[in-house]
This record gives structure tokens, sequence and C-alpha cells, in this order.
């Protein structure tokens, strides 16, 4: 956990002097995102979700939100974009403090998630800065094709690499890329790991609420890094530790060694109520052993990794195979191979008022997951920065009711 | 045919969520239909395999829902409500397939929601390339080969280039016929009555295309020969109604506040293609460059913002609009997340606009009229820049 | 007596459960939820006390023969009666603390004293009107004390006021203020006292008083009779409130399950309408759930939504219902959501519709909401029971009963008269069956 605030910090440290140290900066989405690649052209990310996850967190989304919202934003709409809008719109000030570089390029990798494509010209609109388009082909049949490969295969050899180059000044190293890769699918070995000691009862570590700090390095900026590596290798040995020794995942309430449900979740967690609604689940004594949310990055425990031997196919199926990007038939089949995998007790879907590519379907995936696994599910609703949108009552009620009909079912069986 | 009955006619076909034009259709030609999404499919290849492309747009305001509601949180807007609707209450058993092209993720997702749903029934999710230098179009073929292939085995009928030049001209043929019906309106806009035109144009939804451009010609001399009022009404663009569509009594409130409507998206897919599919060389590379080449702008789609805003600008210049009505499904991410770009843009040229939200089902028509009266009036008494 | 007790504390009313260990329901006590819920808790649990006391009265006199077709006549003036007693125990005190809240006025010596003297001629015809208030057949319109006190002292205090230069805003301010104190205080706790007074005053009747020896005998008994509690559970929404350690506290969707079954063994699902919210339920054949589903972050569809409407139309909620029925062509009313369907309310309103059809519509809307919600937790497979404030409405209630058939074919559907304790019996059981575990 230290290590990881070290490396945020000082990767808003390295934006905040960009321009001064002669940095190129390139906005850019997490979900399957290209980072290897801009790292290779010695440019640095930033990533306008995580922003606006960490102004929830910091309890400024409501305002930044309202801000968005005055100047003809829809209450209707994603309240990522809003919050980004926002935060601009009062001076760019980043989650440190420091204000954040404008963008030399807006790479814009539209994955799984349709506002993606406005945010960015949105953005484009208020920095007047190119934009290079990265269309990732959903997979509505359930599969990558070889012609959506080689889609994007183009696409990064003839739209992004061009851009990418034109913006930093430096041309493409292939070779310099290839060692960034390889030690990403160095790291992946140890998540994935990581990921799997969930399957020990207790389980070593929370898939969910300490998922998405797990999950932070390697699905932003420093992914590729020699400290991502290092990251992973001493949480894997942590974690390994705990496995060794019966010990549960660390909660802000201490350690949770008595974990009565294992469940699998669906759908991103709220930010701006994030350890209240972490707290509702350690006072049930529930542990989340496994979670869609922590593959948003990409299916590595799929068996994907990072191939330095193709680098531009590597690339595009990471792209592609981030979990948004799968159809609901294929979701389904993911969360019943947790639900199952992980021996979990239920699962639950948080859904997401701003999220229409994780929410829509989540009703059927409710029903058809029930059905197959004969596991129960239980629905709650949040947003993810809208704090108009947790209503911690609501969700508490709901949640306990969920964990006493999990426990008194186990009970009459 | 007299006007009263053509219209009503239209007016039967778009109310009729029973789909009875396609039943009768295929029973007289013992073929197959597919059905499809808003906003553009290229439904020149359904009518190359001999098959019916029938546009499914909810279920309007006559259809109660029951079960539809069950599979989506309040959030998520109204035609995937209805669309299930209609599914699970047996109404779209007649059609062979369903097609959910690329609009936004509430349809992406509808798709593999309908896989599940509708097992034994061919759905396709239709990505179209938001590239659209070389390495769209080469995508872009393939799926449209891949689209004739499964056509062809729905049909049980091989798409040759003839029979797909042959689509491809039908289609430009009615496209030509559209466009002429939207300038008609432009220059007589009290003789070209936006409900009566709206009808004509969503008849293109299920009527074969002959049949509907034949339609379409009927109409225009039926209308130009009455003898109609012309009122001192303003006259705009509505924007943003490209997917779900407003309820008929909402689009005849719009004209009856005060507006003479000179363009809008509505059954935007009938329009898409602004030139015409060439007629020589390979029919598909035809039909793939002419999304590639010449499209209408949209919310769905990704844009440069460098020219956010242009072609709606000169949309309003080229019909002498007096101003836009931002007219946006509750919910709709495309066209809320685009309108304030548009509004910028417009507010930047000095061009008025008003903008509300409605479902297919809006109950509100009264304080939507107020407003766009209120709008009408406003610019009739500063008149416009 | 060993008992178990259940409590929902809900957030309009607070509901009690007893139960011996028979599992037989002793008594149900009911009050309105106020703003303390500690209060609450207790009176609904005095009340429900009072209930079972009332219940093992009749129980004890059924022993005797010889009282015989005497027996329902004999309890209802008994009940009747013991109201009375505690209707009037609650009147001194309120008249009493109006008096406390007089004092405190800063008014001169000579004008609290013109008020006092027109607030004791209210009480007295109070005190003389009560008598007739309760008898057998004469039911009030409310059971709660507030409701009675409030509706006969505004009417007297207008006469009493009417010829004085005195200002009746100012008595009805004093009044809101001491009947706050006496609602908050439990009465209850008087119980022998009212038993005493209420079998006095029933052995006045002639035909009653030969039995006064068993009369005496059974109600001493029954006055002596200690409760032995052996578990409390509590649930609704502000269980979180009682003062009950957690593994006393379940889910109201838990308990609702359990209670429905309790009432209707084949129950599988079952939906409960109320104030803040709607659920379905999905129950096993012992009772426990598999799946529910809530009504999500919208207010359509919970009893809220007539509330409002009967706000916009200037009615009562409980005449929406009515009216409904009345309807012969329902209007379709598209807006699911609370603020736009009062939109679209005024809007047919000011078309020419008619009220009674649009309210068969409103609830028809109602009932789709509900309808979605059940669908989402499962459907209806068999035997289906409605619970909660809006199953008492008979509009309601018959759209559902017709979507359910359309929409699942013929199914048993059950509307308890005490579906409003479903959540409190259900808490009662589980107090009852984990203390046997």
């Amino acid at each position: 956990m230290n290590i990881q605030k070290k490396m945020i910090g000082d990767h808003y440290k390295k934006l905040s002097t960009a321009k001064a140290d002669g940095k190129k900066v390139v906005y850019t989405f997490v979900p399957g995102n290209l980072n290897e690649l801009i790292l290779s052209f010695d440019m640095l990310p930033v990533h306008p979700e995580i922003n606006a996850l960490q102004s929830g967190m910091r309890k400024k989304s409501g305002d930044f939100i309202m801000e968005a919202e005055k100047s003809g934003h829809s209450e209707d709409v994603c309240t990522y974009v809003k919050c980004d809008i926002g935060m601009m719109k009062k001076g760019n000030i980043g989650p440190t403090g420091e204000k954040l570089p404008e963008p030399d390029l807006l790479l814009l990798s539209y994955t799984g998630c349709f506002t993606f494509m406005k945010w960015f010209e949105l953005l484009q609109k208020e920095y007047n800065c190119p934009v290079a388009m990265l269309h990732v082909p959903y997979q509505g049949d359930g599969e990558i094709t070889e012609s959506m490969k080689q889609y994007v295969v183009d696409q990064i050899r003839d739209t992004v690499i061009p851009a990418l180059e034109k913006a930093s000044g430096r041309k493409y190293d292939e070779n310099r890329l290839k060692e960034f890769l390889r030690s990403s699918a160095r790291a992946e070995d140890d998540l994935v790991a990581i990921w799997e000691s969930a399957k020990n009862r207790p389980s070593p570590i929370d898939a969910y609420f300490g998922g998405v700090y797990y999950i932070g390095p390697i699905f932003t900026a420093f992914r590729g890094l020699p400290e991502c590596e290092q990251y992973y290798k001493s949480l894997r040995k942590e974690v390994e530790y705990r496995v060794e020794h019966k010990m549960g995942p660390t909660t802000p309430e201490g350690e949770l060694n008595q974990q009565k449900f294992r469940v699998v979740v669906e759908g991103p967690p709220n930010w701006t109520s994030f350890r209240e609604f972490w707290k509702m689940f350690s006072d049930e004594g529930a542990v989340v052993v496994s979670s869609t949310y922590i593959t948003v990055g990409g299916l590595y425990d799929r068996g994907f990794r990072h191939d330095a031997g193709k680098p531009m196919e590597t690339m595009a199926e990471y792209c592609m195979g981030c979990y948004t990007n799968r159809n609901l038939p294929a979701r389904v089949d993911i969360l019943e191979k947790a639900i199952k995998d992980y021996h979990a007790d239920g699962f639950l879907i948080n859904s997401i008022k701003s999220c229409n590519s994780f929410s829509v379907g989540q009703l059927l995936m409710l029903r058809e997951l029930e059905k197959r696994t004969g596991k129960a599910g239980g629905f709650i609703e949040s947003d993810l920065v809208d704090p108009r949108y947790f209503s911690a009552s609501n969700i508490k009620n709901r949640l306990e009711s969920y964990f006493q009909m999990v426990a008194a079912k186990r009970a009459s069986t | 045919m007299g006007l009263e009955s053509l219209v009503q006619r239209c007016e039967d076909l778009c109310r009729d969520l029973d789909f009875n034009y396609v039943k009768e259709w295929k029973k007289k030609t013992g073929s197959k239909a597919v059905a499809f999404m808003p906003i553009y499919v290229p439904r020149e290849l359904i009518h190359a395999a001999g098959m019916l492309p029938v546009g499914i747009m909810g279920g309007g305001d006559d259809l109660e829902i029951i079960r539809g509601d069950a599979y989506f949180q309040s959030y998520i807007c109204r035609i995937p409500r209805s669309t299930i609707e209609l599914g699970l209450g047996g109404k779209l058993d007649c059609m062979d397939g369903f097609l959910f092209p690329a609009i936004c993720d509430v349809i992406r997702n509808l798709s593999g929601m309908w896989k599940i749903m509708f097992k034994e029934k061919y759905a396709k999710y239709l990505d179209f390339p938001q590239n659209l230098g070389k390495s769209g179009k080469n995508f872009y073929v393939q799926e449209l080969q891949q689209l004739k292939a499964d056509f062809e085995t729905i049909s049980g009928k091989k798409i040759t280039d003839e029979s797909l030049g042959r689509s491809n001209a039908l289609y430009n043929e009615n496209r030509e016929v559209l466009r002429e019906l939207y300038d008609l309106r432009s220059r007589y806009p009290h003789q070209i009555l936006t409900y009566e035109a709206y009808l004509i144009l969503r008849a293109s939804n299920i009527l074969e295309v002959s049949e509907h451009t034949r339609l379409v010609r009927d109409y225009m001399a039926l209308a130009m020969k009455k003898s109609r009022p012309n009122r001192d009404y303003v006259r705009v663009i509505v924007s943003g109604a490209f997917c779900e569509q407003p309820p008929l009594t909402l689009i005849r409130a719009l004209e009856g506040s005060g507006c003479y409507i000179v363009d809008d998206d509505w059954v935007l897919g009938a329009r898409y293609v602004l030139g015409a599919v060439s007629g020589s060389g390979d029919p598909l590379m035809a039909l793939a460059d002419s999304y590639m080449d010449k499209t209408v702008a949209t919310g769905s789609r990704h844009e440069d913002a460098s020219v956010k805003g242009d072609y709606l600008i000169r949309l309003v210049r080229e019909r002498r609009a007096d101003g836009v009505v931002f007219a946006a499904p509750s919910f709709c991410d495309p066209a809320l997340l685009e309108r304030p770009m548009l509004q910028d843009a417009l507010t930047a040229e000095n061009i008025p606009h008003t903008g509300f939200k409605y479902a297919e089902n809006t109950g509100q028509i009264q304080t939507i009229k107020e407003e766009t009266g209120t709008f009408a009036d406003s610019i009739k008494l500063w008149g416009a820049e | 007596m060993d008992c178990f007790i259940g409590i929902d504390l809900g957030s309009t009313t607070t509901k009690a459960v007893f139960m011996d260990r028979n599992e037989r329901i002793l008594g149900r006590g009911i009050t309105n939820s106020r703003s303390n819920y500690e209060v609450a808790c207790q009176v609904a649990r005095e009340e429900a006390e009072i209930d079972a006391r009332f219940l093992l009265l009749k129980d004890r006199l059924r022993k005797y023969p010889q009282i015989g077709e005497f027996h329902e006549d004999l309890m209802a003036w008994l009940s009747c009666k013991f109201a009375l007693g505690q209707h009037l125990k609650q009147l001194t005190a309120l008249r009493e603390e109006c008096f406390t809240v007089l004092q405190m006025w800063s008014k001169t010596a000579d004008e609290k004293e013109r008020y006092r003297q027109a607030l004791a001629w209210v009480f007295d015809r109070l005190d003389a009107g009560a008598s007739s208030t309760f008898e057998p057949g004469r039911r009030a319109q409310s059971d709660f004390f507030r409701d009675i006190a409030t509706s006969l002292f505004l009417k007297d205090a207008e006469a009493a006021i009417k010829e004085t230069s005195l200002s009746f805003d100012r008595a009805v301010g004093i009044f809101d203020k001491a009947i706050l104190r006496v609602e908050n205080k439990s009465f209850a706790v008087f119980y022998a006292e009212y038993l005493d007074f209420a079998r006095r005053e029933t052995v006045k009747q002639p035909r009653f008083r030969k039995y006064e020896k068993e009369i005496v005998d059974v109600v001493q008994e029954v006055i002596e009779l200690k409760f032995n509690v052996i578990k409390s559970v509590g649930t609704g929404y502000g269980r979180l409130l009682l003062p009950f350690p957690k593994d006393q506290i379940r889910s109201e969707i838990l308990c609702h399950g359990l209670g429905a079954h309790y009432m209707f063994p084949e129950t599988r699902t079952v939906l409960d309408i109320g104030g803040q919210d709607t659920k379905a339920i999905q129950v096993d054949g012992k009772g426990i759930v598999t799946s529910f589903q809530m009504n999500d972050r919208c207010a359509a569809g919970c009893g809220r939504y007539l509330g409002y409407i009967a706000d916009e139309m200037n009615m009562g909620v409980h005449q929406l219902g009515p009216m409904a029925m009345a309807s012969k062509k329902p209007a379709r009313i598209n807006s699911t959501c609370t603020v736009f369907a009062g939109a679209e309310l005024r809007e047919r309103l000011s078309l020419g519709e008619k009220r009674e059809d649009i309210l068969a519509g409103l609830h028809r809307a109602i009932i789709l909401r509900a309808m979605s919600i059940l669908a989402r937790s499962g459907g209806v497979v068999s035997e289906f029971t409605f619970t909660g404030g809006v199953a008492r409405n008979e509009a309601a209630t018959s759209a559902l009963r017709q979507l359910i058939e359309q929409n699942y074919g013929k199914v048993k559907m059950n509307i308890s008269p005490d579906s409003i304790y479903t959540g409190a019996l259900g808490a009662t059981l589980f107090a009852k069956r984990e203390s046997e575990a």
C-alpha cells in the first residue's frame, strides 16, 4: 500500500512539472490502454477516469458535477465526464493539489464505453489539441475475429503511432516497446497469482474493495515499468504469507479473518462513499473473492499476457479483451465461472447509474446467474462519483437483507 | 388514394405493433424479414437477399410495458424496454433476424440480451468503423461480407453482384425522393406538414423500398395540390431525435406550437447516406464507400471536435431556419452528451436554440408545447440574427 | 407465561406481535412511529401485551359454559370500556399538560386564567362525551389517541372560544405542544387500572350482573398474569435504532417472507407495497427467502406515490381507491415518475379527462411498477400474498389481480386483514425459532 502511494504520488509530481521538464503528456482511458506504447515514446499518461474517481474519494466530485450541469450537461449522463469537465472548469487541480498539465495528445481508445468518445470530443473543444482515434471493435459475437484484430493493428500502426511520434517528437522504437511488454507480462503473472489466492479459505485478499488498490498500478501509468513489477512481486509475497498464516485481508476495520460470506461482485464500486460501502461488507463478515471490476483493464486470469513476440497483435488483443468489451453472454459465462471457481456463496451486482456499458443487461445477468449457479444474487444501485446517488441506508438495508437471506438459506439446507 | 387515406395508412403502419404488413409480405413472397434497430443499417444487403428490412423503433405510446421494465433500471431510456416487451409478447416472431447497429452502449448490450433471451433467432451487433481511414474501410468491408454470408444463410438465397447492384439503385432512388420530400417541405412547410411527412418517412421502416418510393411521390403530388393556409410560424430544425422517436402527438404539437420543422433527424437511417451508392464497380465496395464517404453527422458517432456543429449550422443556413430545437430522449447518451457542444456552436453563430427531453410515451405534451411555443414567439419578437 | 416478541419499526407505524411456545399469536399492537422510536416501540409492545391479555381473558371466560351466549357481547364491552379507561387517563394527562404549557406562557395571569377556564370547559366536555364514543358497535375513526383527541378537541374548542376574545390558534398551539408530550409517554402500564375500570363498567349492564363473580376472578387472574419474554427480535426500517443487540435484528425482507408463510403456508411469492418501498420476495416451503427485489432509487410504485397524487388532487389517500373503482375507462398513464405523474395528472385534468379514469390509470401505473419488481425477483409461480398499506386499496388490488392473471395465469392471491403485522409476525417467529435452535 505504501509502495503504491509513493508510486502514485511520484507520478502526479512528474505530471505537475511535465511542461517544465519538457515531457509530453497524453490523455487516454484506462480500459485496454496502450501504456507500454506511450512509455516507449517517453510520454506521461493521464487517465481522466482516475482523476474523477480520486475527486470522488476526496469528496470533491459533487461540486464538480454541479459545475458541469450548470454549464449545460444533462443530469442523465455519466458523472465521470461531468466530474472531469467540472474539475477542468475549476482550474484542473489534480488529486494531489497540483495543477494537471494540458494534453499534447488525446489518445481516444474507444474501448467498451460509448461515453469515452464524447468525453474526448468535449476535451478537444477545451484544449484544442490533436485526437488520435483508436476504435476498438466490440466482441458482439463473443470473439475476436481476424478482421477485428487487423483493424486495431492497422489503426495502431497508421493512426496511433504517427500521432505519438508527432506529439512526442520521438521515433517509434520497437525494441523499447518490447522491453516494456516483457515487464508487463511478468507483473501480470504475479497479479494472476494474487487473484487466485482468493480461492483459499480464508481468502487473503478482498478482490473488490482491496482489488481496486491492487489493480491501480497495472491498469494505469505503471504497467511496463520496473517499479510496477516490483510492486506485484512484493504484493504476491505478502499474499502468500497471508495464505500460509490463514490471514484474511486488511480492511478499514482491521483484518477480516472471520469470513462468513464469500461473494462475487459485478460492476464498479462507488467512490464517494467507498469506505462506508466497504464497511457494510466487512461488518457482515463478507469477503469478495472475485469481481468483474478488477478486469476492466484486461482479463489476465483468462490467460492473456502481453507478448513481446508480437507487439502489435498483443496490444490489439489487450484492447479488445477487457471486460466491458465482452458481450453479455460472455459476461454471464465469466461470472458463472468465477462463482464456481472461487466457491462463492452468492453474487452481488452494484448497478452504476453512470455506466450503461456495465449496467444495461445486469438484471438479465442476475436471473441467468441465479438459474445457472443456484446461488442467490443481490442487486444494489449507486453511482461512481455522484454523491446524490449513494443512499447509505438503502444500500445497507439491501446488503443486510441479502446476507441474512444467504445465511438463512444455508441454515435451512 | 386520397391524401387523408394515404397518411392514415402510414399512421396505421406506424402503430401496428403486430407487423401485419410484414406477415402478409412474407406470405406473399415466401421470403424472410430482418429487423433492425435505429439508426442506420445497410438495408440494401437485406433487400438483395430477397428479404424485407424492417426498422423497429420501440413501441411508441400505445404499448403498455409490463415485462420490459423488469430488465432495465430506471435510468435507462425507454426504447430497449419496449423492444423487449415486443419480443416477449411474440410481436417480433415474424422477424427472422435482428440487427443491432452501433448506436450506444444500451443498444450494444441489448444485442447480447437478445442473444440470451431469444437464442433461436439470429441477432447481430453491427459495428461501424469510427475510424474512417483505410483501416476502417477494410474492417467495414469484412463486416459487410460477414453480413452478406449471414443473410444468404437466413434467406437461402445467394446475393449476387446483380441483385445487390439492383438493390443499391432502388435505395438510391428512395433516398432521392426523400431528399425531394425534405426540400419540398422546406420550401412549402405549410403544404408538407411535418406530421404527415414524418409518417411518410416512417413508413420506410417497413414498406418494401419500391412501394415506399411510389408512396412518397404520391404523397408529394397530393399534398401540393391541397390548399393549406400559410401561417406565421418560425422555421426550426429538430436535432437529437435519431433513435427513440417522439410520440406522434408530440410531433403534431411541435408544429402546432408555431414551428414549421424544416429539417430533422428522426428516422435518420433512411437519409443517412448523403450521396448515392455508386452504380459502377463492385456493389459491396460501393455500399461500403457510401458509408465511409458522405453521411449525416450524428451524436452516435465520433466526429473531430474541430468540425463539431458545422453540419448543423450548414443545415440551418441551407434550410433558412430561424432556430434549432434540441429534442433528445431522456437518458440518451449520444444526444445528451453531444448537445452542449452543438449548443455552443450555435450560440457562437447567434443561432437561437432551445431544448427538451422526451420519451416515446411521454405524457407531457402540453409542457413541451408551451416551451417551443415560447421559443417561437421569442424568435418572432426579437428576430433571429 | 413464556412468550416471544417481534417488533417492526416502520417509517409510519410500529407494530408488535406476541407469541407463545406453540407459535400461537397472542396479541398484536400498533402505534404511529412518531419522532421517538423508542417510545413507539414501547407503546406497540404494551398494546400487544394488552391484546394478549384480552385473548387470554377470552380463553379463560370460555371455560365457563354458563356465560355461553353472552361471551362475544361481554368481550366487546370489556374491550370498549378498557379503551375508555385508557382514553380517560390520557385525557387527564393531556389536560394537565395543557395547563403546564399554559403556565410557561409569558402572558398576564388574567389572560392565562381565561384560557385555563376555556380549556377546562373543553376537557370537561371531552371527558363527559368519551363514554359514548367507546361503546360496542361505535368504532372511532382511528385507533390512535392523537387522532381521536385532536378531532374532538378542535370541535369543542371552536365552540368554547367563539363567544370570547380569545384566539383559537393560540388554544390549538397549546394543545399541539401538550399532545406531543402526552404521546411520548406510555399509558399502557396502567392496564390493571383500565381492566378494573372495564370490569366495573361492564357489570353495570344488567345482563352481565349474574356472572360478576366469574368476571372478577378471571379479570384478576389476567391482571396478575406475568409474561416471561424469552426472546425479542426487531425488524423494519428503523430496526437499527431499536435498543436490541445485532443478533436480535432481522431484515424486514426475511421477516416478511416468514410472516407471510405463517399466515398462508402455501405462499411462494410475497409482494409488499408500503409507504416507502416496494418489495417482491420469493420464499420456499419453509418460509425461507430465496430471492428478493426492491424498488430502485425511483419512488414510483410505492405507497408514497399515491400520497403524492392525493395531495395533487386535494383528496385523502384512502379516498383514491374508491374513486378509481368508479372508472369505466381507465386512462393510460405513461409517466411512472412521481414528479412527472403530477404534471401528467394536471395536464389530463385540464384536458377534461375524468378524475376517476385518471386515478384508475394511476393505480394501474403503480401496480405495473410492482409487476416489474415482481418479475425481477423471479415472477409468480404459485400462491401469492399481497401485503402492505397499498394492499388495503381496492383499486390497487383489482389492478394487481388482473395483471397477475394476464401474466402468470390463475394463481391464488391472499390478502390478510392483518397484513400490516406481517413483518412483526416474521420477527416473532425468528425470535421463537432461534431461541430453540
